[in-house]
């Protein structure tokens, strides 16, 4: 992966100490970014465990009851509806992403797959608290009037996640596509196979790993979005019954209650960031053990 | 065989619809906000404070441009030079799969954890309050992976000739990183800083939780400020002014748009030249 | 290409250097309040009288929260705590100096399309319990009651549902009954909003800042006014705090003597209840 330096190594002379100096300096800084890593992970913890072990992980984990003033600390609700909201917008921004990215990769003529791009890098870059704000004026006036109750809910979240994770769907997996050796292409089309065919039987199974490597990065974007769902989920602490119920995430809870928190309260917003962390943490091994597998980078 | 076109014809359908739809939700959330945010947009509304009768962004203008100084003055030296030990120096062992891990993962971390710690570290125990101060660093963190990694794609494409040239002339590893390979690598690094930019701009969970939110000019990087995104949330939650917030969102697009039309130009310069 | 990038650089280059220079002369003088987005606007509007009167002395006022507020002052974030709720036991032992800076009624707002003006305390206990559901059992139309609630640990829902005994006391702790499918939106502004924009909704919100955009009701057939606050006809009202920590400097103790002068006591009644 780097223009290999052994070639060179030896003439550079090892004593020298600005060389040295550089290089320590230059490690040093690689090193910091491991260093606020170990410092996030440290934080959280020290300052989450121990509403782990006041309240009991288990409890913690399977209570669906939230209500700090009576010490009832049960998350179950928020991971329902975190893994609801982000597998709901996954549903949706999969078929839609993907089969963009085949348009991208093998339809389009190179000057509207540029512009195609520049609108999807654009939409990528877009602050979530623009989407949070669309939704907000759009997307749960909408619901309310078609299905009355209000407006904030999981659906409302579904849809903003949705548009939200659609690039990283779209960039990822056309990168992949495009990643897929031509002899597989120029092989199913030289068998006669149509291009459909070809697109649907052998080149997005072949991309597969790196497929799936976006929808695991759009499913940690969607876990991980705060402020969009924040404004049009309506955060009441339930289990939601239907799509059109109010919920609250992980990370809406931490962003709501944080600035009122105190004692056990806080500290048990800290073990909901814990719990967040571990979600996001087992994502991105799976993104790197599939990112490794398709050869598509990040 | 009818049947097998028909399908086929299906799925084009599907294929062209999906893009068509990508297209749109774009144009759908961009279009709708500047059309209801453009008409009250001027100059009053970008330079007044945001005081008494007065509700301009000027404030919140000026302290967004103090988070994009402070976060890259904090960000892009570490994340620089971090490239240049990752590409130039290291050989593949365990360091560099622990460095590597670390980028991925705090890249892979929400916003909201990073406001947390931020606001437990720095606000908290390094008593920096809630400041400018405080938002920077946190957002320093945040931007750290991209700007390493960016770098590091840009530093790969310095053709390999380059550095044995200049290596062969007799300068010295660090003279031939400095004199050849940066400049080499001058318009990635530069994308990766418009590229962080852009995510500093829009950042709000990380920033409001550490920065604060109040609405004067600052003084200096100990004042708490409130960036352009931040305001757009309190003007959506507290339901001020809708008007007020079509136009504030339109402004963060317009600027949003700007930096990635210029990192599209460069990164599209930087394919022309390797090419 | 080259030029853009020169541009940048020197952009991005003089955005640096202002900031070392702005570094150096930070201000860090600043007096800094935080705490309750009740007390928030109250606060902003005197912190503004003082600056007039006091050349050179920055205020920041920072709307986070009650519990926040009181935890700044406590444990020296802040110069000055704002709470919109009475301490609890636990905060009392902190021993940290508190002035009344105002009283503050508790208005219950509902969507300005809905018919109903008066509800009674106790209908709105049951209303924000889950025990009346529909507005046809409090003599409207027939709709399903939104109820739209603040989030847990804000003084605002706090002293509401301790005046409305949506909390019951559980050993010596406020116990908090709300229906747990209320929309909890964070901040008055945002409860102003959701009802405004939906119909059968009902929350409640701080009285100085209401507006048109919602119908603050009769509670027990009393209007939420200043004046029957002041006269303790409206049941629904509590105070806004001020704290700083023992130690406090001369600059916070200073805004805290302007707040209780005659001066800001003309502020603070524009719109609330100053105390004597």
């Amino acid at each position: 992966m780097t223009p290999k330096n052994d070639l060179v190594a030896p003439v550079v002379n090892r004593r020298n100490l600005a060389e040295q100096s550089a290089r320590f300096c230059f490690l040093f800084c690689a090193l910091l970014a491991f260093a606020s890593l170990v410092i996030i992970i440290a934080f959280l913890l020290i300052k989450g465990l121990p509403a782990i072990g006041k309240i009991g992980l288990w409890n913690f984990l399977t209570d669906t009851d939230w209500n700090p003033s009576n010490n009832q600390f049960g998350i179950l609700s928020m991971i329902t509806a975190t893994l609801l909201s982000s597998l709901g917008a996954l549903l949706i921004s999969v078929v839609i992403g993907v089969l963009t990215a085949v348009f991208l990769a093998e339809l389009a003529t190179a000057k509207i797959a540029r512009w195609l791009r520049f609108a999807i890098e654009l939409l990528a870059g877009i602050p979530s608290v623009v989407f949070g704000f669309f939704g907000l004026v759009i997307i749960v006036p909408f619901i309310d009037r078609v299905a009355g109750g209000g407006g904030n809910s999981l659906l409302a979240a579904i849809i903003i996640l949705s548009m939200m994770i659609l690039p990283t769907i779209v960039s990822i997996s056309e990168m992949s596509l495009r990643a897929v050796p031509r002899e597989y292409k120029e092989g199913s089309l030289a068998l006669g196979a149509s291009q459909i065919q070809t697109i649907f039987r052998v080149l997005l199974p072949a991309a597969g790993s790196g497929v799936a490597a976006a929808i695991m990065l759009g499913l940690g974007r969607a876990i991980g979005e705060t402020m969009a769902v924040i404004l049009v989920s309506g955060n009441s602490p339930i289990m939601p019954g239907s799509l059109f119920d109010r919920v609250r995430t992980m990370t809406a809870n931490i962003a709501l209650e944080m600035g009122y928190a105190s004692g056990l309260q806080q500290e048990a917003l800290f073990a909901t960031g814990v719990v967040l962390f571990v979600f996001i943490m087992l994502i991105n091994g799976a993104v790197t053990v599939l990112a490794a597998r398709s050869g598509v980078k990040r | 065989m009818k049947r097998t076109k028909l399908s086929e014809q299906l799925l084009y359908l599907a294929i062209y619809g999906s893009a068509a739809l990508s297209c749109t939700a774009m144009i759908a959330i961009i279009g709708y906000i500047v059309f209801k945010g453009a008409p009250s947009i001027d100059w009053t509304f970008l330079s007044s404070p945001y005081k008494g009768s007065q509700h301009g962004i000027y404030p919140m203008i000026v302290t967004t441009l103090y988070m994009i100084g402070l976060s890259l003055a904090v960000a892009a030296p570490i994340g620089v030079c971090s490239a240049i030990y990752l590409n130039e120096y290291a050989k593949d062992g365990k360091l560099v799969r622990l460095i590597r891990f670390a980028t991925d993962s705090l890249s892979g971390i929400p916003s909201i954890i990073y406001g947390l710690f931020g606001y437990m570290f720095f606000v908290t125990v390094l008593q920096l309050k809630m400041s400018i101060l405080s938002g920077a660093l946190t957002l320093a963190i945040m931007v750290l992976p991209l700007v390493i990694r960016t770098t590091e794609e840009a530093l790969k494409t310095v053709p390999a000739g380059y550095r044995e040239g200049s290596l062969a002339l007799g300068a010295s590893k660090i003279t031939t990183i400095l004199r050849i390979v940066l400049p080499s690598a001058a318009e990635g690094i530069i994308t990766s800083i418009i590229l962080s930019i852009g995510r500093i701009v829009g950042e709000t969970a990380a920033v409001y939780l550490t920065a604060g939110m109040v609405t004067r000019v600052p003084g200096g990087i100990l004042d708490s400020g409130r960036t352009l995104a931040v305001h757009l949330y309190v003007l959506a939650k507290e339901g001020i002014s809708f008007e007020q917030a079509y136009a504030s969102a339109t402004v963060l697009l317009v600027i949003i748009a700007g930096l990635n039309l210029l990192a599209n130009r460069l990164a599209t310069g930087i394919r022309k030249k390797t090419t | 290409m080259k030029k853009t990038i020169y541009l940048i650089l020197a952009i991005v280059l003089i955005i640096g250097s202002t900031m070392t220079f702005a570094g150096c002369g930070s201000s860090a003088k600043n007096l800094a309040l935080v705490g309750s987005t009740s007390v928030q606007p109250l606060a902003q509007e005197l912190a503004d009288a003082y600056e007039k009167a006091n050349p050179g002395v920055k205020i920041d006022v920072q709307g986070v929260g009650s519990t926040a507020g009181v935890n700044a002052a406590h444990d020296k974030t802040a110069d000055i705590g704002m709470s919109s709720r009475d301490l609890t036991a636990e905060e009392k032992q902190w021993k940290m100096q508190e002035i009344v800076l105002a009283l503050d009624g508790i208005s219950v707002v509902i969507n300005p399309e809905n018919q109903t003006t008066d509800l009674s305390v106790e209908q709105i206990r049951k209303i924000f319990k889950g025990e009346i559901t529909n507005w046809n059992q409090v003599g409207g139309k027939d709709a399903p009651i939104l109820v739209v609630s603040r989030e847990a640990g804000s003084g605002t829902r706090t002293a509401f549902e301790e005046l409305t005994k949506v909390a019951v006391k559980k050993d010596g702790k406020d116990v908090s009954l709300l229906k747990a499918d209320a929309l909890v939106a964070d901040g008055n502004g945002s409860i102003q909003a959701n009802v405004a924009a939906k119909d059968n909704a009902i929350g409640y919100m701080s009285m100085g800042m209401v507006d048109k955009a919602v119908k603050a009701i009769k509670v027990d057939g009393v209007q939420p006014t200043v004046a029957n606050v002041v006269a303790k006809q409206y049941s629904l009202s509590r105070p806004f705090l001020l704290l700083i920590n023992g130690e406090a400097g001369e600059p916070a103790k200073a805004f805290m003597k302007f707040a209780s002068s005659p001066e800001g006591k003309k502020i603070i009644g524009e719109h609330y209840i100053a105390v004597e």
